[in-house]
């Protein structure tokens, strides 16, 4: 990953209904912060824009052309920029741990990562579940945390034949990224591990607990408490259906 | 209350409104019928909001039984729907007794047809929309197209007393060569002058991977200046990629939030329920307009819509 911020942010149209600022062709933190910060700039605003979606390097404006214009908004967002040349603090920012038990049935690919490396097993785990991660987006299937950056120790490239299905909960290793699959999809991440949280309902509001910018932490567990927090995420889930 | 039992549930039918929107930050699509238009008639017709939901038929249309006396219409292409085998018309508010059978025949243009039953279909609102994401496994209902046996149920019943029709003059046509006009960019400096000009010049053809998340396309291959990958950012309806075999793909309703592939343009809002009407082999051709002759474009297509509201209602006022 590199720092190569563009030197001003780049505005391009997106179709009739949207524009795009971009800070950088690569990931990168900084380029990520600046997306951040814009997108709470942007909503404290209150700017007359349809939607915000925050990505790696870019922000998405989705607005209605029937109440504002692509040149006007332009202008809008360059003064509004201006004023956020300062990184300002991050402030209220989410902290979540996630629990996730790493090998065997749940992690199938983790002796791969390990091997891939000349580690053991416990290695990989410590070092993944030793740092604090970055949720730099939420993209591929509803609810998917793109989480960032790994230790370059066990940074692995993805599987050459993606697996058709991937449990849902499933913690994943894609070059110095990790995710989590909220729900059965295909893929070709490494997996390492699985959580019992469920990170995406559409019986929620929001649907899903993590949004960019949050911070996140894997706590390895063990198999006898993934079932346990599996069996009593699924009773307040049933719960909260029934009380519906 | 029950309106309809599903006899044959057709190729790919769901229940659609006019989308979810506010969730693509959490990786939720937009879903939703893919021509709106039709959508919005149809509710129209049997005077329902508009975005209450339909059902949305693919090529191969259901075969409905009903099950008490309602009001329907059916929009979009021209799918030769009939009632107890006789023809009926289109575009239209249609009466419906109990046992009558509702059936749609060969698809004579266009590729979905939509039925809006007065009322609207009763299914939970989920993220603020009746939309089905048949991928995600939510919305519409349990998540998934229709099948046999199912249970079609409206929201509240007042029958009309008068039955709409649109008239002839603003009913889409759907022919099989669809001209899309769109806007370059976000990443159109990913390729050549000559990709761009092959883009805009040449005829696309829709291949058999075409469904609800978007449409690959067969024809010239676009050159990139270089890569043909991106760090993944955001996507929308409309949007066109095109990955590194140089043959562009249309982003639709059901397509993921983030997409790796550079985007070379972007459909305008009402080419792009055009084209949410294309169907394998048709022929998409694109050209260029700017920013502000799409929302041109875009003005004049919801002024349709506004002349279309008023046709109906001031009927209602004269019942």
């Amino acid at each position: 990953m590199s720092n190569e911020l563009y030197v001003s942010a780049r505005y391009l149209p997106f179709g009739d209904n949207a524009l795009l600022v971009e800070f950088s062709d690569t990931i990168s933190l900084e380029a990520n912060l600046k997306v951040t910060v814009l997108s709470e700039a942007v909503t404290k605003a209150k700017m007359r824009i349809e939607e915000l979606v925050p990505t790696y390097r870019s922000l998405l404006i989705r607005y209605d052309p029937l109440k504002t214009t692509y040149e006007q908004l332009v202008f809008q967002l360059k003064d509004l920029e201006k004023t956020l040349d300062k990184p300002s603090p991050e402030t209220k920012r989410q902290k979540i741990a996630i629990p996730v038990v790493y090998g065997g049935e749940y992690g199938p690919d983790l002796a791969y990562v390990a091997k891939h490396h000349r580690l053991t097993e416990q290695q990989v785990v410590k070092l993944h579940s030793s740092r604090e991660y970055r949720v730099y987006m939420i993209g591929f299937v509803a609810g998917f945390p793109y989480l960032g950056e790994v230790s370059d120790e066990i940074a692995t490239p993805r599987l050459e034949t993606p697996r058709l299905k991937v449990p849902a909960g499933s913690v994943g290793i894609a070059e110095t990224q990790t995710g989590i699959y909220p729900c059965e999809a295909p893929g070709g991440w490494q997996i390492i591990g699985r959580t019992p949280l469920v990170l995406f309902n559409p019986m929620q509001q929001p649907p899903t607990p993590l949004k960019a910018g949050d911070t996140v932490n894997f706590e390895a567990i063990s198999e006898k408490e993934f079932r346990t927090i599996e069996k009593q995420t699924r009773t307040k889930l049933s719960q909260r259906n029934k009380s519906e | 209350m029950k309106v309809f039992q599903v006899i044959n549930a057709g190729l790919f039918t769901t229940v659609q409104d006019l989308g979810r929107y506010g969730y693509l930050r959490y990786g939720v699509p937009i879903s939703g019928a893919m021509d709106t238009f039709s959508l919005t008639a149809a509710n129209l017709l049997v005077a329902n909001n508009e975005n209450d939901a339909c059902l949305e038929t693919t090529l191969v249309g259901p075969k409905l039984q009903t099950l008490a006396t309602t009001q329907i219409a059916i929009t979009g292409g021209n799918c030769s729907p009939t009632v107890n085998g006789q023809r009926v018309a289109m575009w239209q508010t249609l009466t419906l007794r109990e046992g009558d059978v509702v059936s749609f025949g060969r698809m004579e243009s266009g590729c979905r047809a939509y039925l809006s039953i007065q009322g609207g279909i009763n299914v939970p609102l989920l993220l603020g929309s009746r939309s089905t994401y048949v991928r995600g496994g939510f919305g519409g209902l349990e998540g998934r197209q229709l099948k046999i046996g199912d249970v079609i149920e409206a929201s509240d019943m007042s029958l009309l007393t008068v039955e709409y029709s649109l008239p002839i003059k603003h009913v889409p046509r759907f022919t099989n060569q669809l001209a899309a006009h769109v806007v370059l960019g976000p990443q159109d400096n990913m390729f050549t002058e000559k990709g761009l000009s092959t883009f805009l010049s040449n005829p696309y053809k829709v291949t058999l991977e075409a469904d609800r998340m978007g449409y690959r396309l067969e024809g010239s291959v676009i050159e990139h200046v270089l890569k043909a990958d991106i760090v993944s950012d955001a996507i929308l309806p409309g949007a066109i990629q095109v990955p590194r075999n140089g043959k562009p793909i249309v982003i639709m309703r059901d397509a993921q939030t983030t997409g790796g592939y550079p985007k070379i343009a972007a459909v305008g809002t009402a080419d792009v329920d055009l084209l949410g009407q294309a169907k394998p082999d048709d022929v998409i051709e694109f050209s260029k307009v700017t920013v502000k002759e799409a929302q041109e474009r875009t003005r004049e297509y919801y002024k349709l819509l506004k002349t279309l509201r008023g046709l109906l209602d001031r009927k209602a006022v004269n019942v």
